[in-house]
Order: structure tokens, then C-alpha cells, then sequence
């Protein structure tokens, strides 16, 4: 791997010159440094959650309110969505047809809906149930901690929205490159995320 | 108007919200000093906006700081920020003095409610709204330029975290005004701070606040992190970094990981007050201690961000006014990461007396007391840089003389306090108010105070007024040891911190001594604001436009003062630890660039100043559950970022003719002027050139 490869932690673009390259990379590692900032959020709501987990107080536990049927669905949608992401940024990458570009940011951004519409019929149901965050300690937790990531998955889909906009009305020029790129970091980050709360939060209560 | 309508518009506001109505309504002195605190917010408010009208200045003001992306006038306005928000927290504190002077058997004049609001501002504004803002303004001034850089990373990014803190400190005067802030002190501890005890606006005011200004700060950090990782001129290695570069690296970093648990602390707070969830409750689950490790979680990385730009400050004034390279580099680097690391093991020592086995308590109290050893090492470095160098007392120097004796004080009592044995028989006395005001006044604000002499003529072209600067520094020193060192002996005596009254009588003399202490303290607040005025008044006689005033080390040294707003012609070439010291010693300290080029700056943007606006606005409409405003103020928040994503004209060119033009007429002041020696440095015949010592 050349020097130039590996510049940034992100999926490299042919730049045309140096200069653009270098504020690639800057952009690109400020995204990981303010991902990193995000995931200390993540990491202290999941403590919380552990901590609260126990706090049922007479209320609901998690096996009575977790479904695995729709959690394995969601998580098999947001995984896939991911992977067309990675096909959106390669079509990026080696200046596709216009087209192809925009339509696997399209799938993605169906897919993110998808997975949005599935998590709030989870919550409802769970609200239905009596699971409400006002019932426990371990509900408020669970409702901190979930939702965020769900508000994390719709800020996605509303940035998807702009960066479509955005190729279309300006093209690939070098701002829409690097927020497509950024786009991409936050896009996986919330990938990882989800599987901690995959294997953290449903797994672990489905088990006891 | 209808019932239901008042309640939809204006939320739970009242008439009884307004100070001055509750001043008419029930006259007391407490509610009369409360209207007059909201009536001065108001009026010098109004004074401001017609000052600026009279003078016909608001466009001036619009184009060139609102609007600004340039890191030093970002970084000029924060230090503004933080020498209001210091004067109303300064003058807090001297009402608090006065109370306890005159409640000992007695009501004396501020009732409790006021005085617990009194120690929440204090604390909340001196920590986010003096501190914090000072230090990110010396960080954003001076780091840019000692690396040799044109801008930080993030330019735009940079002045929307201005204006976040811009907002929240405003959104903490207007708190002033309507309603009433919170009596939790400036943790908020739950469940107190929670709705079954606070139901009032005021815990709200604070978590809205507190929660905009970390945001502010989180964006800071990181801008500051990736610039000193990015964009340091060629040859700027990282062990070729100024001191204070490491400090701030090491600042950022804390910022970055340590902010985000303030926020999740607030965030979670609010979801029990907005939303009836039950994370500190006292029933359904609800657990406080969470709150707590959480909230110290940040706040004990929290004083190594305050403390360690600070750090960076004494290092470049110690090596300055010594006339020698800064002694032990390596260690001083090893000493800020071994602190910056060590920042994150030791919070549980801010409750060593809230239930965690004895075994937990010993970890955190030998961890605590490792960070002396870094600390140490610092201060032997700073005293052996000194060591047969060419000491000069200057104002800046005379800070950093008064750091390190007042410093090693406060760290004994906090080794005192880092025992948990000892701990338990002094938590929440005044013993504890004594110590980390003894570390956080040398630790932060001389240092603050000393980097603002010291680059104030850097910033501004010309020197501040010695002798001015030295009377304010006498009475930051003696006010101090008269305003805290009573408390420890107080403390130590048992009586309870954030007492609004006093049953003691023995401790009578010790509370008059630091009432005296606390006017002295104010004196050398208006000496300080004395002392620019008067520089201001004979700025003629004191101009160094060459920028070179005390000989120093540093590239922001080897440029003209004030800098041009693309602060290098061209981007400098580094070949060693302090560059320009070493440029200067091999004959050629400014070569004339071959060529000029034309150079991309960032343009202007009203993103910032619009997202600050939006910020407080949606905060304000939280605290008084305004739901109509804050819906509009979030999504008009949402729509500005979206809107500035579409900008592509972002950038402005300085065309190659004027870079010329300015750079040529600075060496035009370099030739006019005489280099002088070290000897009349503080005199007017200082220019900025400096002599050349063999």
C-alpha cells in the first residue's frame, strides 16, 4: 500500500492534486475524531443501561418486552444498508454513471426507513405493553439508549436526503465528495453501534 | 386573553418571573439586590446596543468580529466573554463574602434561597462561562500561529462554537432577568435537582446552559486536536512543538472525551424533568449515584482542561523572561500526557464519602496522588528554566512566580484530601472551597492573566501598562491569600460550605479577614479593567509593530503584531525548537520572501452567530416550556446547517499585491526600529526588535 493509499481513514479518492487530498484527510479525521467523541456517549449510555438493568421495580423485565423476531429483522436491514452504502461510496470512488451512485444512496436510504418504521412499532408495542419509560429505571435506560440510536439512524436518512440533492445540484465536486465520505463514516459507525445493542440490550435480555 | 391560550404562548412564565415585581411585591434587601442584578443585565445591555448605534458601529462589528471566521478575533472574543462573565462572578462571590461576614447569629442581608443561586452562578459561570472561554480563546489566538498555521482545521466549525458559548453565557445573564436560576450548586446534584424538588425553571436555566456550552466546547477540542495534528508547518514535529501547543493537544483531548459525559449527565437530567423517566429519582428505580460518576466523570478531567493551558502559558513565559530554552522539554511532555491520563482515573475522590468499600476509596486516593508526581516534575522544570537565566519580574513572570508558590500550597491540601480518612472529616467543609480555589486561582487564572499580558501585544500591537498590571497583580495575590486561606482554617473547623448563615461566633474574625480578602479581590478587578483603559489611552507610546517585544522563541513572535489576518506571507520552515530564537541567533530572523502569493482565507459566514442565536433561543423555549419556540428554534437550527452545507463560495483571496503591500510596510517598521536590549524592555523605546544577545 503506497503512502497515498493509506492517507486517510476513509475509502480513498483519485484526487487530482495534493491539495485536495490533504483536506480530505483533515476532514476525514476530524468525522473519526467527533465519531470517537459520539461513542464515549454510546459507551456511558450502554454503562447506564447495565448499571439500570436490574431497576425492573415490580415493572417489566427485558425478556417480557423484547421481541428477537423484529431486532434480527432490523438488524439484518440496517447491515444490508450498510453494505449499499459501500456500493454507493465505490461508484463514488471510480466515477460511476451518475445513476448507479444516487440509486444505492436511494436503496440506503429505504433500508434506514425501513429500519426506523420497525424500531418505533418495537417501541410502541412496548409502550402498549406498559413498558414505558415513566414504569422503571432499567425502561428509562432502555429508552435512552435505543432511541438515540434510532435519532442517530434519522439524521442519516435526512443528511441521505441532502447528499442526494446535493450530487444532483452540484455534481461530484470536492465538498460533496468529502460529505458523501463523512456521510459513509457515520453511516458504519451507527452499523457497530447497532450491533452492540443487538448483542448488549436484546441478545443479553432474551438469554436470562 | 383566553386561559388556555397564556400557557401555549408563554409557557409557565408569570409576572412573579420578572425580578423586579417580585422586588415590588415583597421588599426585602435580597430581592432588592436580585431586581438590581437584572436591572443592570437590562441596562447594560441597553447601553451597549446605544453605544454601538451613537457610534455608528454595528456594521463594523457584523463584518468584521460576528461574522469572522479568523481564529484570532474568535479567540479575542472569547477572552471577552470571559472578562464579563468573571466580573458578575467575581462580584457574586464578594456578595457571598459579605453575607456569611454579617450572618454569624444573624439573617444579614441575601435570604437562602438567593444566596444558593449566588454559589450556583458563581461556580457554573466561573467554570463554563470564565474559565472555559478564556482558556479556548488563548488556545484559539496563540496555537494557530505557533505552528506555523494560516487558520485551525475547521474554521467555520471554530465560530460556531464561539457561538454556542455566546449563547449559553447569554442565555445564563438573561437568567438574571426572567426567573430564577438553580440553588443546586454547579454540579446539580439530583434528586435534588430533580422536578419532585426543584420544580422551578432554575434547574433547567443550568442544564440548558451547561448543556450548550460543552457542545461548544466538545467542537472546540476537536478542531483544536486535528489542527495541532494537522496543520503544523514543515519541520513543526510534534517534540518541536511549543510548551503550550502540548498543553493544549493535551486540552483538546480531555475536551473530546470528557465533555460527552457532562452531556450525557445534563441530557439524562432533563429526561427526568421533561419526560418523567427515572434515572436519579428517588422512587421507581431511579439511581443518583449514576449522576455522579457520570458528572465527575467529566469534572475531574474537567480541572486538567482548565489547569493545563495554564501549564503551557507558565512554560512559555518562564523560558521568555529567564532568557533560556524551557529546561526538561521531554518531561514536561511526558509530565501533560502522564496528567492528561491519570485525569480520567481519579473521580471517585469527589465522593469518597458516598458509600464505595474502603478498598475503592484507597485506589482512587493513591491514584489521585500519582498526579502530584507529574505536577511535580513540572514545577521543578519551570524552576530549574530559571535557574542562573536572566530573570526579568515582569507582570507575566510575577504571575508565574505567584503560581508556583501559591500551586505547591493548594497541592498539599489536596494530597490532604486525596486521603479518604482525611477526606471524610473534611468533605463538603470550607477546607474544600479553600483548596481548589488555591489550585484553580494560580492554576488557571494567573495563568490566564499572565498569557494575557504576555500576547496582549501580540494581539493588539501594543504593550499593557506595567505598572498598572502590577498593582492588579499584588491584589490578585494578597486578595487571594486573604479571601482562602481563612476558609481552610475554617474548614478545618468544621464549618459547612455554601452556608448562607453562620451560628458560630469563633468563627467571626476568620469571615471578616476573607470578606476583606473578597473586596481586595474586586480591587484587582477593576485594576485590571484599570490597567487597559490606561494602556489603551497611551497605546502611541507603547506600540511594537516589528512583534518582537520580549525576545522570545515562539513563531508568533516572528510576525507582525497585530498579526495580518493571514498571519504568515509565507508559511514558515521550522529547523528546531524555537525557531525564531534560533533564527535570530544565526543573523536572519526576516528573510524576505522571494515571491508573494496570493492567499485563500475563509470568507465570512453568519452561520455561527445564526446557530448561537438559534441555540439559546431553543433553550430558553425548553426552560420555560415554550414548546412553539423551541420546536422553531431547532428546526430553524436544523435548517441554517443544511442551508450553510449548499454554501460554495466560502472562500476569499488575498490577492498577491496586498500581502506584499502589508508585508513590506512592516519592513519598512523593522528597519525604523532600534533593537534594544532586555534591560528596557517595559519602556517605550521598545519596538519589538529585538536585540541580538551573543
Amino acid at each position: 500500500m503506497s503512502a497515498a493509499e493509506g492517507a486517510h481513514p476513509g475509502l480513498n479518492l483519485t484526487h487530482p492534486h495534493a491539495k485536495a487530498q490533504e483536506e480530505t484527510e483533515t476532514a476525514l479525521f476530524g468525522f473519526w475524531v467527533f465519531l470517537m467523541s459520539d461513542a464515549v456517549i454510546f459507551a456511558l449510555l450502554f454503562a447506564t443501561y447495565g448499571v439500570m438493568l436490574h431497576a425492573t421495580v415490580g415493572g417489566p423485565t427485558p425478556a417480557d418486552v423484547y421481541e428477537i423476531g423484529p431486532a434480527l429483522l432490523e438488524t439484518a436491514i440496517l447491515l444490508t444498508s450498510s453494505f449499499t452504502f459501500g456500493l454507493a461510496s465505490v461508484a463514488m470512488k471510480h466515477d460511476a454513471p451518475r445513476r448507479r451512485l444516487l440509486g444505492w444512496m436511494a436503496v440506503t436510504l429505504v433500508l434506514g426507513l425501513a429500519f426506523l418504521a420497525l424500531e418505533v412499532r418495537d417501541f410502541l408495542t412496548m409502550v402498549a405493553q406498559g413498558a414505558t419509560p415513566m414504569r422503571s429505571g432499567y425502561l428509562s435506560s432502555f429508552f435512552a439508549l435505543v432511541p438515540l440510536h434510532g435519532l442517530h439512524v434519522a439524521a442519516g436518512c435526512l443528511w441521505l436526503v441532502v447528499m442526494m440533492v446535493q450530487v444532483v445540484v452540484f455534481g461530484l465536486d470536492a465538498r460533496v465528495r468529502i460529505n458523501t465520505l463523512r456521510l459513509g463514516l457515520f453511516w458504519h459507525f451507527l452499523d457497530i453501534v447497532w450491533i452492540g445493542l443487538f448483542s448488549v440490550v436484546y441478545l443479553q435480555g432474551l438469554i436470562r | 386573553m383566553t386561559e388556555p391560550l397564556w400557557p401555549a404562548v408563554f409557557g409557565r412564565f408569570g409576572w412573579m418571573d420578572l425580578p423586579f415585581v417580585r422586588a415590588w411585591q415583597e421588599l426585602s434587601v435580597s430581592e432588592i439586590i436580585g431586581a438590581g442584578a437584572g436591572g443592570l443585565v437590562v441596562v447594560g445591555g441597553l447601553a451597549v446596543v446605544i453605544l454601538v448605534t451613537w457610534l455608528g458601529r454595528w456594521r463594523y462589528l457584523w463584518r468584521e468580529w460576528f461574522t469572522t471566521l479568523d481564529h484570532k478575533r474568535i479567540g479575542v472574543m472569547y477572552v471577552v466573554i470571559a472578562f464579563v462573565m468573571l466580573s458578575r462572578a467575581l462580584v457574586e462571590a464578594v456578595l457571598m463574602r459579605m453575607q456569611q461576614a454579617a450572618a454569624i447569629n444573624a439573617p444579614g442581608f441575601v435570604a437562602p434561597d438567593h444566596f444558593a443561586q449566588l454559589f450556583t452562578t458563581h461556580g457554573s459561570i466561573m467554570i463554563f462561562f470564565m474559565a472555559m472561554p478564556f482558556l479556548t480563546g488563548a488556545i484559539n489566538y496563540v496555537m494557530p500561529l505557533q505552528i506555523g498555521a494560516r487558520d485551525v482545521a475547521f474554521p467555520l466549525l471554530n465560530a460556531v462554537s464561539l457561538w454556542l458559548t455566546a449563547g449559553a453565557a447569554g442565555l445564563m445573564m438573561v437568567s438574571l432577568v426572567i426567573g430564577r436560576f438553580s440553588t443546586g450548586g454547579w454540579t446539580g446534584y439530583p434528586p435534588y435537582t430533580e422536578l419532585a424538588f426543584s420544580p422551578d425553571v432554575g434547574p433547567d436555566y443550568w442544564i440548558w446552559a451547561v448543556t450548550l456550552g460543552s457542545l461548544g466546547t466538545t467542537m472546540s477540542g476537536l478542531n483544536f486536536a486535528v489542527t495541532i495534528y494537522k496543520e503544523r508547518c514543515p519541520g513543526m514535529t510534534l517534540m518541536r512543538m511549543p510548551m503550550f501547543c502540548w498543553t493544549s493537544l493535551c486540552t483538546s483531548i480531555l475536551m473530546i472525551f470528557a465533555m460527552p459525559p457532562l452531556t450525557v449527565a445534563t441530557a439524562l437530567l432533563a429526561l427526568d424533568r421533561y419526560l418523567g423517566f427515572h434515572f436519579f429519582t428517588n422512587d421507581l428505580g431511579g439511581n443518583m449515584m449514576n449522576y455522579a460518576n457520570l458528572i465527575w466523570l467529566f469534572g475531574h478531567p474537567e480541572v486538567y482542561i482548565l489547569i493545563l493551558p495554564a501549564f503551557g502559558v507558565y512554560s512559555e513565559v518562564i523560558s521568555t523572561f529567564s532568557s533560556k530554552e524551557l529546561y526538561g522539554y521531554t518531561s514536561l511532555v511526558i509530565a501533560t500526557m502522564a496528567i492528561a491520563v491519570l485525569s480520567f482515573t481519579v473521580w471517585v475522590h469527589h465522593f469518597f464519602t458516598m458509600g464505595q468499600s474502603a478498598n475503592i476509596n484507597a485506589v482512587f486516593g493513591i491514584a489521585t496522588m500519582a498526579i502530584g508526581l507529574p505536577t511535580g516534575v513540572k514545577i521543578y522544570d519551570w524552576i530549574w528554566t530559571m535557574f542562573r537565566g536572566r530573570v526579568r519580574f515582569s507582570v507575566p513572570m510575577l504571575y508565574s512566580l505567584a503560581f508556583m508558590m501559591t500551586f505547591v500550597l493548594g497541592g498539599l491540601t489536596g494530597i490532604i484530601l486525596a486521603f479518604p480518612p482525611l477526606d471524610y472529616l473534611v468533605h463538603n467543609t470550607l477546607f474544600l472551597v479553600a483548596h481548589f480555589h488555591n489550585m484553580l486561582i494560580p492554576g488557571l487564572l494567573y495563568g490566564m492573566l499572565a498569557g494575557y499580558n504576555y500576547w496582549f501585544p501580540k494581539a493588539f500591537g501594543f504593550r499593557l501598562d506595567e505598572r498598572w498590571g502590577r498593582i492588579s497583580f499584588g491584589c490578585w495575590v494578597v486578595g487571594f491569600y486573604l479571601a482562602f486561606m481563612p476558609l481552610y482554617v475554617l474548614g478545618a473547623g468544621g464549618m459547612t460550605r455554601r452556608s448562607q448563615a453562620v451560628f458560630e461566633p469563633a468563627f467571626r474574625p476568620w469571615l471578616y479577614i476573607a470578606g476583606v480578602g473578597a473586596l481586595v479581590l474586586l480591587s484587582a478587578l477593576v485594576t485590571l479593567f484599570v490597567q487597559l483603559w490606561v494602556s489603551i489611552r497611551n497605546r502611541e507610546a507603547n506600540r511594537v509593530p516589528v512583534g518582537d517585544p520580549w525576545n522570545a522563541g515562539g513563531l508568533e513572535w516572528s510576525i507582525p503584531a497585530p498579526p495580518p489576518a493571514y498571519n504568515f506571507a509565507v508559511i514558515p520552515t521550522v529547523r528546531d525548537r524555537d525557531p525564531f530564537y534560533g533564527e535570530k541567533q544565526a543573523g536572519n530572523p526576516y528573510p524576505a520572501p522571494k515571491r508573494y502569493e496570493s492567499i485563500a482565507m475563509p470568507a465570512n459566514s453568519m452561520t455561527g452567530p445564526a446557530l448561537g442565536v438559534l441555540g439559546a433561543v431553543t433553550a430558553f423555549g425548553l426552560v420555560w416550556h415554550m414548546w412553539w419556540l423551541a420546536g422553531l428554534g431547532l428546526a430553524a437550527s436544523i435548517a441554517t446547517v443544511i442551508a450553510r452545507s449548499f454554501a460554495r463560495d466560502v472562500e476569499r483571496l488575498i490577492p498577491a499585491a496586498e500581502v506584499a503591500r502589508i508585508d513590506r510596510r512592516w519592513r519598512k517598521e523593522i528597519q525604523r526600529a532600534k533593537p534594544i536590549g532586555r534591560v528596557v524592555e517595559g519602556t517605550p523605546t521598545n519596538r519589538g526588535l529585538a536585540e541580538v544577545e551573543a
